[in-house]
């Protein structure tokens, strides 16, 4: 008796987790949670930032309910892969090398990097404000390289490990400069505070909060804002292949969210600035 | 599973391999270094050379490797102090605060594993050596370490090993020994399975080596040798004992 009631229950779970994959009503979504602003984890230990309400609000729009889970950043990807969660919101740059493991929803927001270096190291002025897109290098942009190049000859830089930052720091100043890869970004910030090393390359917006710190003052930004290249054409939310009706939901929901301003009041409230897409002409 | 990149990972990751030894076996010199003075201070009958000890592989035995190692590496670096004093030389580079760490770490383990040796020599044995005239200090240079050695060796082999896989805690600490060039691999491909794999079999590979050495070093150092090649010295023994 025992055993057909075990029986009838499992074919029950199972029919359930079915009927439950079909409908999907509620999703779980990865963020890294040591990114700030972006996302990170405040002292009542909550997951809080702008990917976490960006993502609370497409949830809305999108009639889902959303649980999210912190996941480190190198695991981030694979733990897609193997469905621990459904969906990746953490400032995670639209690349090609991502694209070939994981689809992407249209960007959702629009945010440079810069190089920051220690203060101290008596390197030459440079235009902090100046941009420089690394899509379609030409003469011009190829002296600019080599101008940073001749800058940081010899130093040793920190970068996230896996993210595009590192790709760009290895393929630019690799040969001329040590790179060392960190788990998180807090521990590149530690490490520069520190003097462990000169400088290092990441998102801008994450490195101003950091510069208006007290630890933050011993640094500053360095050379022009990057963006383009490896970066591709901006944050979005990663997501599995196979899941293309969820890529649909969330591309419709950051669409009307980018027209009705939303996402540019959330982007208001954590940066201090609208990083939000443009909305399409 | 995608055997070819298994194949070709486990060649890149190979690259580490020469300091994953480096780090095993400069923290296991300075760790044995350590340990020997320590273990006698331990089992000593004096409370003054004991408790410190105690305390020492108390606390070392009791937080985890990991913890010790951020405390070294992220922790001493908030210091100003140590960031202007000539330590900083050393600790600046997360090679030596790993050094560090492992080394002490280990000198910890292996001087309780000592001192449970050097208290298992029998009496005895150290009553003849005192009626024969031996100094203290000779008593325990070639009576007492010598057999406390041979009788903790599987467990120090053991500890040998562990210290192997601790290594890899270095890969948080941006070292790219076997485990940080595996997690950077993963980085670039997004294929973590055939790449731990490939770093499993490396420590694998290693940890046979290193047992089948300790393996040898206990038939070699095997107080009772086998009867028909030694009669002679077996009939020492059997004095010794009695």
């Amino acid at each position: 008796m025992k055993r057909h009631l075990t029986c009838a229950l499992a074919a029950f779970l199972l029919a359930a987790g079915l009927a439950h994959a079909e409908e999907r009503t509620a999703i779980t979504i990865a963020s890294e949670g040591a990114s700030p602003p972006w996302d990170y984890i405040d002292t009542n230990g909550a997951l809080v930032g702008f990917d976490i309400d960006v993502g609370k609000e497409l949830c809305t729009r999108m009639k889902l309910q959303c649980t999210f889970v912190a996941q480190d950043w190198d695991g981030i990807i694979p733990g897609l892969l193997v469905k621990k969660y459904d969906a990746i919101m953490a400032g995670m740059s639209i690349t090609e090398k991502r694209k070939k493991s994981i689809a992407f929803s249209v960007p959702y927001a629009v945010a440079p990097n810069q190089i920051v270096m220690r203060r101290g190291l008596g390197l030459p002025a440079s235009d902090i404000d100046a941009k420089l897109n690394l899509t379609d290098i030409d003469a011009a942009k190829k002296e600019t390289i080599e101008k940073l190049r001749e800058s940081l000859k010899g130093k040793t830089l920190g970068v996230l490990r896996s993210s595009n930052s590192e790709a760009v720091v290895r393929e630019l100043f690799g040969d001329i400069a040590e790179v060392r890869s960190y788990d998180s970004q807090e521990n590149i910030k530690l490490d520069l505070t520190s003097e462990r090393i000169d400088g290092g390359l990441g998102d801008r917006l994450v490195w101003k909060q950091f510069l208006d710190t007290p630890e933050g003052k011993a640094a500053e930004f360095f050379g022009p804002q990057l963006s383009g290249g490896t970066w591709g054409p901006g944050v979005g939310v990663g997501l599995r292949k196979e899941d293309a009706d969820l890529a649909e939901a969330f591309d419709k929901a950051i669409e009307t969210s980018v027209k009705d301003g939303a996402l540019g009041r959330i982007s208001q409230k954590w940066f201090g600035v609208d990083i939000s897409p443009q909305p399409a002409k | 599973m995608d055997i070819s990149l298994l194949l070709t990972s486990t060649l890149t990751l190979a690259g580490g391999i020469p300091l994953t030894l480096l780090l095993t076996f400069a923290s296991l010199l300075a760790g044995l270094v350590l340990a020997v003075p320590l273990a006698f201070m331990r089992a000593s009958s004096c409370k003054w050379l004991s408790l410190p000890v105690l305390a020492y592989t108390y606390v070392l035995r009791g937080t985890p490797l990991l913890v010790q190692l951020f405390i070294i590496y992220y922790g001493l670096g908030q210091i100003s102090a140590i960031r202007s004093s000539v330590l900083w030389v050393l600790l600046r580079d997360p090679f030596w605060c790993c050094l560090l760490a492992f080394s002490l770490n280990g000198a910890a383990y292996t001087t309780e594993i000592f001192r449970g040796g050097i208290q298992a020599v029998s009496n005895g044995m150290i009553e003849a050596a005192q009626a024969v005239g031996m100094s203290p200090l000779q008593i325990k240079r070639r009576i007492i370490f010598p057999i406390a050695f041979r009788s903790v060796l599987p467990s120090y082999a053991n500890e040998v090993i562990s210290l192997v896989k601790a290594t890899s805690l270095a890969s948080t600490v941006t070292l790219l020994e076997i485990t940080g060039l595996s997690r950077k691999l993963v980085s670039e491909t997004f294929a973590p399975y055939e790449i731990f794999i490939a770093a499993g079999v490396l420590y694998l590979g290693l940890t046979f080596l290193l047992t089948g050495f300790f393996h040898l070093l206990e038939t070699r150092l095997n107080g009772a040798p086998r009867a028909e090649a030694r009669p002679h010295r077996v009939d020492l023994q059997q004095v010794a004992h009695e």
